[in-house]
């Protein structure tokens, strides 16, 4: 009898349903990736997938252009979710809850059903669908993840160094920069991450803002996924894509020092 | 300006919070160049919000502060030519000693040598050399202070502005930076404004010292004029230990209290006035009852009355010890006498508790105050149609003789003894409640003043013991209130 109540009173053994579903959900499907990017069609192994793709300008100019997109996404919601993160954060800043909550609430609607308002909008103001609306679109999408950590790390910031950097002779403008900035780096770092991830990978955003027209990474992925004979390609544009993210986060993580920042 | 002697000059500063609240209410002070300058006041007095107008972070509501015979009421902090130490140090997290100490010069854009230069000179002063490159979250508390301090005088100010730089610290530590910031401000020879809530530090270390209270400057002066002459039971009671008491003012030069009548030094208070009597425990006498008869016995030399009880035509009182603590250097006493009062006493020679003990004080020791409030609160009030009075926002039974030929509405001055008035420990139990807001011992009673919640003072005698913020139910007994037409106090 003590040793089930010992079993069960055991940390480790709770851990177990979660250790199950990591295993399934996250670590096969991984292997699985791997697996069907080094074998072809029959399931004989081979390195012809990867050399296809290298020799495939489609899918790499599609990479490339997937890449900018998400570069040029990211920075937008850098140019405007900083100052909003800034002026949220600021001490007499009366009403911050509400403005956080304000940016925070088309989170609550599936971002699917947001997007095809948006074209809705853009079709209602006669506006044509094409590059222009998908980076409309993938920023009103991301924005809140770039705000939300800017403003953490903000908040969190000790108003007296800012005292300090002015009583040292730093005018509001230098304290900013010299100041301001530099503390709230993690913050940045974790939008970034947040922002340039999903967008690197999105699809569904993209058919339906550019009519299909404008084909991203994602979309290319999905392509060949559910085609049968193309599934083995599929994985090896998911495995570069995968390592590709990867990178991205490390290089945010090794930034992060660990500790500020942070979605929550 | 050239011959201006002061280097800061605070005129009339008023700071009014959002909510209200003055932190400041007509504040003036003077500093000379070169002085150091201690604010000194419990916490919520004001004196941090006074160093951050003079710092520029805050922007006094109306008066002028000039630095250098220049306004700069409005100028922005970095403009001025003061630096300050931060109560938590402040230090940039994401640099480094060096580039701590450094920022200010980088702004101004010296030289990389001169910088150098200066920010090595620096560390030296604040004893600091060979943690340039150090992380600041990878030093102490105190080293974090002196790098702080560092970073404040490598910009060569004229005045340095510290805020409760040592609270941080632990008591050996704070001793320690304490002669070191003495020393700093004799080799720098710069003004220091120095804001502490610790009265020990504010003796130790200033020129003169300034004590606030809610807002308003209660007293400056060197720490021996504030120590030894205090101008209100604030001081009194703030700084160091005493013995407050009600007395009356005789006549000058003489001074009743605790039933007796002392000849003191202080004069100008009019004839039976009612004053405030303040008596340093180590200021009273203390001996032996029994050795008075006996005199000068063999073997005790130590407890000797005789040699050291000061001779001359001394009032003297009697008590008997309740209490003895050994404090290190001496015992610290309560000595209750016949009619109740106590006294704190410290001496260096023991006597036990239910010793009969006799005790003086010179005349040059009893510092006599005026008193600041007598025996009555009084109250601006209302007469209702009830028969009932209002008065610091709560309507109140009145003996009806009170209110005979008044009509409703009619603006009445409502007079309570400080005695009459009831606390009770439960809140719902009163009329009104409020907090227990400031305590004097007055020798036999305590004098509390309660802050209502409405923000209403009233005075309270009573034997009971509260302490400070307890939250009490205010009962006035409708026996206990006179009310008067407030026609004459209109005029």
């Amino acid at each position: 009898m003590s040793k089930v109540i010992q079993i069960f009173s055991s940390r480790r053994t709770w851990a177990w349903p979660y250790i199950l579903f990591m295993l399934l959900f996250v670590v096969l499907p991984l292997i699985l990736v791997g697996v069907y990017a080094f074998t072809d069609i029959d399931g004989h192994f081979t390195l012809h997938n990867f050399a296809k793709f290298f020799s495939h300008s489609e899918a790499i100019q599609t990479f490339l252009y997937s890449v900018m997109i998400a570069v040029f996404n990211t920075a937008i919601c850098l140019l405007i979710g900083y100052p909003a993160a800034y002026i949220m954060a600021q001490e007499d800043f009366k009403t911050p809850k509400v403005m956080a909550m304000l940016f925070i609430l088309p989170m609550w609607i599936n971002f699917l059903l947001r997007t095809v308002a948006t074209v809705e909008l853009f079709n209602m103001l006669g506006l044509p669908l094409g590059e222009g609306a998908l980076l409309f679109g993938l920023c009103y999408d991301y924005l809140p993840f770039m705000i939300y950590p800017i403003y953490n790390t903000l908040q969190k910031m000790d108003n007296s160094l800012v005292e300090a950097a002015q009583d040292l002779g730093a005018s509001r403008w230098q304290s900013f920069w010299k100041v301001i900035v530099p503390l709230s780096m993690p913050g940045v770092y974790s939008g970034v991450v947040m922002v340039f991830m999903p967008t690197v990978s999105t699809f569904a955003i993209a058919e339906l803002l550019t009519h299909n027209n404008i084909k991203l990474f994602g979309s290319l992925i999905q392509d060949y996924i559910t085609t049968t004979d193309l599934l083995n390609y599929g994985a090896v544009l998911s495995l570069v894509l995968l390592i590709i993210i990867a990178l991205t986060s490390f290089f945010g993580d090794n930034n992060n020092d660990g500790e500020k920042g942070g979605m929550i | 300006m050239g011959k201006n002697p002061f280097i800061i000059e605070v005129n009339h500063v008023f700071k009014q919070f959002e909510d209200g609240k003055f932190a400041l209410n007509d504040v003036s002070l003077q500093v000379k160049k070169g002085e150091f300058v201690t604010i000194l006041g419990p916490s919520g007095c004001g004196k941090t919000t006074l160093l951050r107008c003079i710092a520029g972070f805050q922007v006094a509501s109306s008066g002028d502060i000039l630095l250098k015979g220049e306004d700069v009421t409005k100028t922005p902090p970095y403009k001025r030519p003061v630096n300050t130490v931060f109560q938590k140090y402040a230090l940039f997290p994401h640099l480094n000693v060096f580039n701590n100490v450094a920022f200010g010069l980088k702004l101004k854009k010296e030289a990389p040598e001169t910088i150098k230069k200066k920010v090595r000179k620096a560390l030296k002063m604040a004893n600091m050399t060979g943690y340039e490159e150090r992380k600041v979250d990878t030093l102490s508390g105190g080293q974090q202070q002196r790098v702080a301090i560092a970073r404040a005088i490598v910009n060569e100010p004229e005045v340095l502005l510290l805020d409760e730089p040592l609270s941080a610290l632990d008591l050996k530590m704070r001793h320690d930076m304490q002669i070191e910031l003495k020393e700093l401000h004799e080799k720098l020879g710069i003004t220091f404004i120095y804001v502490t809530h610790d009265q020990e530090e504010a003796l130790t270390l200033s020129d003169r010292v300034v004590v606030m209270n809610e807002g308003k400057i209660q007293q400056i002066g060197t720490p021996t004029d504030i120590y030894n002459e205090p101008q209100n039971c604030f001081v009194a009671d703030f700084i160091g230990e005493s013995n407050i008491l009600s007395g009356t003012m005789i006549k000058d030069k003489k001074v009743e209290f605790c039933g007796q009548v002392f000849d003191c030094i202080d004069t100008g208070f009019g004839e039976n006035n009612p004053v405030d009597v303040v008596i340093r425990p180590e200021d009273i006498y203390v001996w032996r009852k029994e050795d008075e008869k006996r005199g000068k016995i063999i073997g005790q030399e130590e407890d000797d009355y005789e040699d050291r009880v000061p001779k001359g035509k001394f009032t003297k009182w009697y008590g008997e010890v309740q209490s003895c603590i050994f404090k290190g250097v001496h015992y610290e006493m309560r000595v209750l006498t016949a009619d109740n009062y106590e006294f704190l006493i410290q001496d260096y020679h023991e006597y036990l508790p239910g010793t009969e003990v006799g005790m003086l004080v010179r005349p040059e020791d009893i510092q006599i105050m005026k008193k600041e409030h007598y025996i009555y609160n009084y109250f601006e009030g209302e007469v209702l149609k009830n028969g009932k009075v209002r008065f610091i926002g709560a309507e109140w039974e009145v003996q009806p003789k009170q209110i005979e030929g008044l009509e409703p509405g009619e603006k009445v001055q409502v007079k309570v003894p400080f005695r009459s008035i009831d606390l009770q420990d439960y809140e719902e139990e009163g009329k009104l409640s409020g907090e227990v807001h400031f305590i004097l011992y007055k020798g036999n009673h305590y004098h509390l003043t309660i802050r209502t919640d409405e923000g209403y003072d009233l005075y309270v005698n009573t034997n009971d013991v509260w302490d400070d913020g307890d939250r009490v139910g205010v009962v006035i007994p409708p026996s206990a209130i006179s009310i008067q037409k407030s026609e004459i106090s209109h005029e």
